[in-house]
């Protein structure tokens, strides 16, 4: 699965946690989950699954800290699925 | 493993007091479910105006109830099993709900909540939560969350 793809999957888990629809209409790799989001951090546990479902991997706790950006998480899905 | 906190040290960690901690006793509690009782106040003020005549335990204190029960008890049990104090201390906060009421509760009765825990990751949990009366019938259900912040 090529990057794009992920972060297009990665996108769509996140839209409906997502409270900023400008920030969401404009999202990039460097766009932050939570500051530009407004991904509400209780939720967060919540896109991770979700992530672990969509793309049949599994999430360490250590690693969702390490999670800040889109980027980041479409880097560690990759590095995953690679 | 640390050993697992009893139901009295789980109730004696609860960061809420009177009059605001609704749970008298904790029954029971292991990694997967935790049953609870309590039996509101017949004296409680909020009767006199919910309603008057017609005292009815509000349903948002039924809600607090549970998440008492269900998140913030299941979540110290937890977090105290998974060391988790060790690191600071965490406070188990009430984040979500999805609820549904099928009954009342009148002043001074006892009612028995049981949660069964759905996910616990990252400090969140999610449990599904019943309350009942001693009778047995069912006054409410629903999926509550909570998130261990550190203070």
């Amino acid at each position: 699965m090529s990057e794009t793809d992920v972060m297009q999957k990665v996108v769509t888990i996140l839209t409906p946690y997502a409270k900023n629809p400008e920030a969401l209409a404009q999202v990039a790799l460097s766009t932050h989950i939570l500051e530009d989001l407004k991904v509400n951090s209780a939720r967060l546990v919540d896109v991770v699954l979700a992530f672990e479902d969509e793309f049949g991997i599994e999430i360490a706790d250590d690693d969702v800290d390490a999670v800040n950006t889109v980027g980041d998480a479409v880097r560690l899905i990759s590095a995953k699925l690679s | 493993m640390d050993e697992p906190l009893s139901p009295a040290e789980v109730l004696a960690a609860m960061p809420h007091r009177e009059p605001f901690l609704f749970i008298d006793e904790i029954l029971e509690v292991d990694d997967d479910h935790i049953v609870a009782a309590y039996r509101f106040r017949a004296g409680a003020d909020f009767y006199r105006g919910h309603f008057p005549g017609n005292p009815i335990t509000p349903g948002v204190l039924l809600i607090e109830a549970m998440a008492q029960a269900g998140v913030v008890a299941q979540g110290i049990y937890l977090l105290g099993r998974a060391g988790a104090a060790e690191q600071g201390p965490l406070l188990m906060l009430f984040t979500q709900a999805a609820v549904e009421f099928t009954g009342v509760v009148r002043p001074g009765q006892r009612v028995i909540i049981h949660g069964r825990k759905l996910v616990f990751r990252h400090r969140m949990l999610r449990s599904q939560v019943e309350m009942q009366l001693e009778s047995g019938d069912a006054v409410c259900h629903a999926t509550l969350s909570g998130m261990g912040i550190r203070q």
